[in-house]
C-alpha cells in the first residue's frame, strides 16, 4: 500500500511541477491520469520495493553530496590531464569486488563509478566489476572501498 | 537580486562551456577508446551540471522552469553513465582492449582476462 501511495504522490508532484495550469478542469484531468497510471502500474505488478525504493530516500541526499564532491575532484583532474602538454595518465584495468546484494545498490555503485570521470565500469558479473581507470590513483581510491562502503550503507 | 544572479549565471555558463570544450579536446587527444570515453565523462557530468545551473539562475517569475531543468539534469545523470557502460561493454565484447597513453601497447589485464 505504501508503495502505491508513494507512486501516486510522486506522479502527482511530477504533474503539478510540469503543468503550470491549475484550473479546476485541468487539475481534475491530472488527478484522473495519476489514478489511471497508478492503477495500470499496479495491474502490471511493477509497484514494489524495487521500483519505489522509498527506504533509500532518507539516505540518498547525503550520498549524493559526497558523490558530487568526488565528481568535481575527478573532473578537475581530467581537465588538467587534457590541457597539459604531456598528459601523464596511466590506464589500468582491474577486477573489483561487488559486495552489494540488491540490484538497485549494484546499479548505484556501477553508475557512481561511471559518473566520476576517470573510472569506468566495463563489465558486471555476479560478484565482480571490471573497471577501467585512467590513473593509478583513481583505481587505488576505488580499491580503498570508500564508495563501495557508502553504497552498501544505503541499503541497510 | 538579479544584479547578483545575472553574473553568477554567466560564470556558470562560461565554465560549463569551457568544460564542454575540454571534453571535446580530450576526446581528440586521448589515445584509445576507453580513455576517450573518460573524456566524454567530463562533458556529461560537471559541464552539464554547470550549464543547467547557469540556466536555472536566469531569473523567471515562476519556479517551474527551474524544476524542469533540474529534472533534465537528473535524467542526464541517470542515463549517461548507463550509456557509457553500454559502449564500454560493447567494445570489450568486440575484443577492443585498453592501450597505454600513447596508444601503442595493450596494458596488463587482471589475471584470467584475455
Amino acid at each position: 500500500m505504501r508503495y502505491t501511495l508513494g507512486m501516486a504522490g510522486a506522479l502527482a508532484l511530477f504533474w503539478l511541477m510540469n503543468s503550470g495550469h491549475y484550473s479546476p478542469l485541468l487539475l481534475t484531468l491530472g488527478a484522473a491520469s495519476v489514478v489511471l497510471v497508478t492503477w495500470i502500474a499496479r495491474r502490471m505488478d511493477v509497484v514494489d520495493r524495487e521500483s519505489m525504493p522509498l527506504h533509500l530516500l532518507s539516505r540518498v541526499p547525503r550520498y549524493f553530496l559526497w558523490l558530487s564532491g568526488q565528481i568535481i575532484a575527478s573532473n578537475l583532474d581530467l581537465v588538467r590531464q587534457t590541457w597539459s602538454r604531456n598528459p601523464d595518465y596511466e590506464p589500468q584495468v582491474a577486477r573489483l569486488p561487488l559486495p552489494q546484494q540488491s540490484d538497485i545498490c549494484r546499479v548505484v555503485y556501477a553508475n557512481s563509478i561511471n559518473l566520476t570521470p576517470g573510472t569506468l565500469t566495463v563489465e558486471i558479473s555476479a560478484d565482480h566489476l571490471l573497471v577501467h581507470s585512467l590513473s593509478a590513483r583513481g583505481m587505488a581510491s576505488l580499491e580503498g572501498g570508500e564508495m563501495s562502503r557508502r553504497v552498501s550503507e544505503l541499503e541497510q | 537580486m538579479s544584479a547578483i544572479l545575472e553574473p553568477l549565471s554567466s560564470v556558470c555558463l562560461l565554465l560549463g562551456s569551457f568544460l564542454l570544450l575540454t571534453g571535446a579536446l580530450g576526446f581528440l587527444r586521448f589515445a584509445d577508446f576507453y580513455a576517450r570515453l573518460h573524456a566524454c565523462g567530463v562533458t556529461e557530468t560537471l559541464a552539464t551540471a554547470l550549464i543547467i545551473l547557469g540556466l536555472m539562475l536566469q531569473a523567471t517569475d515562476s519556479a517551474l522552469p527551474q524544476f524542469k531543468l533540474l529534472l533534465i539534469l537528473l535524467f542526464v545523470l541517470f542515463s549517461s553513465p548507463t550509456a557509457s557502460h553500454a559502449l564500454a561493454k560493447a567494445a570489450w565484447n568486440a575484443g577492443v582492449r585498453p592501450r597505454d597513453r600513447r596508444g601503442r601497447r595493450d596494458i596488463a589485464l587482471p589475471p584470467g582476462d584475455r
